[in-house]
């Protein structure tokens, strides 16, 4: 198990000091000038070194994703983003950093934006975390009238964060989608190429990361990318903000180490599964786009990018849906469906018109109103949505649906089965055909 | 997607300002982004506004899309695409938004909705007979771990049961909304754990040391699967079999394939219209 002295989120629950004073008291800010001078180089070898993979999702490498800046600014002025439109089910990390550590975002916003040229820096917050807001805009003053940020501040780096906010549209946690929103338009993704290290907000360059990658790179860099890179497997390193929630004894979030097992994150943090182990389901382990897994696979599964992949899931935000054995397992997924049919953008029509059908299909199927061979229909409907539209949404809506037919397809034959029984016993009439 | 319009013709107000403190909040808002960029503004100048009257009014995304200098059809866009705008008057003493995705529905979002639509509506979106109470089901609102919950204008009230849901509807009914209890409304503190934290609780506080590296592998020696491919569940579906060829793994024999040898209306037999031998009778097509 991680120690406490390893946790990089020291305040996660506000138990502590969170003004700026307690931060710095709690080791942040410190020697933030003395990284910087290092240069820029020096800092995206470091990230890269740490091996610490994207935060929101994708797990693509972060260091990898500074260095795609271009060296040299052409005229246009840099750009950093950070993707706090929290919003996939599940997930609620980026949450507790902002209310209760912000000054963690804060100094990442500067080194990051330092690496990448930057002077100006969006924190995209989403529009229901309105208190989450407040708290990071009171952070975010303290440090300019601390002379932390602003002009000519203490660091020799003019830097400037600015929050900005959605207002509820699940789509904008996709980079360009959020690109969008935030120029104020409709939040619909951008075809890539260009991808936004060329031509991003406003036309300029810009590298968009999520919260928790952006909130941990000064620890790191303070501490070492060979201490980042000794916890957790190869290529899957580090601490990771998990979530547990659903039918466990006492949901949290809690920081571990990465690679930690199911059953021990779950028994240590969360009290045990609501009715013992031999009462579980199936897991959804990433977050709600993430295909489920049934029980027997996720027990000793460790949990990040590799282990989840092997068992055709996804490590996603580590925001483990947790559903025991009372769970109606269509239904749940059906809602999910439910979740992404209202979400899309309805900027194309795999994803506009199939993440609908889908959810029809599957709110038949909950009650067990369909034909057997509607199942590989809807598989082969999910297949056609796949990778046939601009953004990951669609991948994001059918992978759910897949899961669901992989690895519960007795379940649902069984409903349907009941469902044509009871049928008979209520005085349909089979006839035998001509 | 969801079809969202503007409120009935009947309940517009006719003109929309904001009041003197928001007009500068707005003029601060509008500077935080550089010159000629003021749009970006759209979404808080609009949220600001929801807060002032309740509900975003047609008059109210007109001002704002004059103050910005867009065309009013992209101010309209914005305010139905983001879905927390209300596009009609709400409750005005609490409009209760429960969470029903699953995290929620798992741990007895229906139950609440169930309250909701007893104590307030049979309808979401409809205000009671009074007009101060009305709900929704809204989509995760991002505190799964403290399921189930409801918002109510800018406050989450987390870890409900329909009884307590029952008392918080109560006190907004009377005006007590302020007095509620905000956050888990159960012995937690935020996102810890019930019963209290498991980590960060000094349990294990030793002497701080520098730790030592355990092991010194580079990142790389395991990666067997390039980063861009991480978060994609393996598949087994014929069509993503490598061996396929595709135009973007042959493209040599794509590039052959699109060759064409002069016209290819000519080789497959087809007239131009101008063809002499073409059958008489019918009209030159245009």
């Amino acid at each position: 198990m991680l120690k406490d002295q390893d946790r990089i989120f020291t305040n996660l629950y506000g138990l502590k000091d969170k003004s700026l004073k307690g931060a710095m008291a709690r080791g942040h800010w410190d020697g933030t000038k003395q990284i910087l001078e290092k240069g820029r180089d020096w800092i995206i070898n470091e990230m890269k070194a740490s091996g610490l993979r994207g935060r929101g999702g994708a797990g693509f490498p972060t260091g990898l994703k500074w260095s795609f800046m271009p060296k040299e600014s052409d005229g246009r002025p840099h750009y950093l983003v950070v993707n706090a439109d929290e919003s996939e089910p599940g997930t609620c990390k980026d949450r507790d950093i902002m209310r209760n550590d912000p000054h963690t975002l804060i100094e990442g916003c500067v080194i990051a934006s330092f690496a990448m040229g930057a002077h100006t820096a969006y924190i995209y917050i989403r529009g229901e975390y309105m208190r989450e807001r407040e708290a990071l805009q009171a952070a975010i003053d303290e440090c300019y009238d601390a002379g932390l940020l602003g002009k000519n501040n203490k660091h020799g780096w003019d830097m400037d964060i600015y929050v900005h906010h959605g207002a509820g549209a699940y789509i904008c946690g996709e980079e360009t989608a959020l690109l969008e929103s935030l120029e104020g338009k409709k939040g619909q993704p951008r075809l890539k190429p260009p991808f936004p290290a060329n031509m991003g907000l406003y036309g300029c360059p810009t590298t968009v990361n999520n919260v928790e990658s952006i909130a941990v790179a000064p620890t790191i860099l303070r501490r070492g990318a060979s201490w980042f890179s000794s916890i957790g497997r190869p290529n899957n390193v580090g601490t990771k903000l998990f979530m547990l929630s659903g039918h466990v004894n006492r949901p949290c979030t809690v920081e571990e180490a990465m690679g930690i097992t199911f059953r021990e994150l779950v028994d240590k943090h969360a009290g045990g599964i609501r009715g013992g182990w031999d009462n579980l389901l199936a897991v959804i382990p990433g977050g709600a786009s993430c295909p489920v897994v049934k029980a027997e696979d996720i027990i000793d599964c460790p949990m990040d990018f590799d282990g989840l992949r092997e068992v055709k899931s996804s490590f996603g935000t580590a925001a483990a849906i947790v559903m025991d054995k009372s769970t109606d397992i269509i239904k749940a997924i059906a809602r999910i469906s439910a979740f992404f049919k209202h979400e899309s953008c309805g900027q194309c029509t795999p994803c506009r018109e199939g993440t609908g059908w889908m959810w029809r299909v599957l709110e038949r199927m909950a009650k067990g109103h369909a034909q057997k061979r509607e199942i590989d229909m809807l598989f082969d409907v999910s297949k056609q949505i796949e990778g046939h539209t601009i953004c990951a949404l669609g991948d994001a809506a059918a992978w759910p649906v897949q899961g669901l037919i992989r690895n519960f397809r007795p379940e649902i034959e069984k409903r349907i089965d009941q469902y044509t029984h009871r049928a008979m016993a209520h005085g349909a009439v089979l006839e035998a055909a001509e | 997607m969801s079809v969202r319009r503007l409120a009935d013709e009947a309940v517009q107000p006719a003109s929309f300002a904001f009041s003197p403190e928001n007009a500068a909040w707005a003029e601060a808002t509008i500077n935080k982004y550089p010159k000629g960029r003021e749009q970006s503004a759209v979404i808080p100048l609009l949220m600001r506004a929801q807060e002032q009257d309740g509900w975003v009014t047609k008059a109210a995304i007109e001002a704002i899309a004059d103050m910005l200098g867009m065309a009013y059809i992209r101010a309209l866009e914005v305010a139905t695409f983001y879905t927390q705008f209300q596009l009609k008057p709400v409750g005005t003493r609490a409009h209760v938004q429960v969470c029903g995705t699953t995290p929620c529905m798992l741990r007895g979002a229906e139950e609440l909705m169930d309250v909701c639509k007893r104590r307030i509506h049979a309808e979401p979106l409809q205000t009671n007979e009074d007009g101060t109470l009305s709900w929704e089901e809204v989509e995760c609102q991002g505190a799964c771990v403290n399921a189930p919950m409801v918002m109510i204008f800018k406050d989450a009230y987390e870890d409900l049961t329909p009884a307590r849901l029952e008392e918080i509807i109560d006190q907004f009914q009377a005006g007590r909304g302020a007095k509620v209890k905000r956050g888990p409304q159960i012995d937690r503190i935020l996102s810890a754990p019930e019963g209290g934290p498991t980590t960060l609780n000094g349990a294990d506080a030793e002497p701080a040391k520098p730790s030592a590296p355990r092991s010194k592998k580079t990142p790389d020696e395991a990666a067997s699967i390039p980063p861009s491919k991480a978060a994609r569940a393996k598949t087994a579906a014929a069509e993503t079999d490598p061996s396929l060829k595709t135009p973007a793994t042959a493209k040599a024999e794509a590039a052959a394939n699109t060759k064409v040898k002069g016209n290819a209306r000519d080789e497959a037999g087809a007239k131009s219209p101008d063809d002499k031998s073409r059958p008489t009778g019918g009209k030159k097509p245009r």
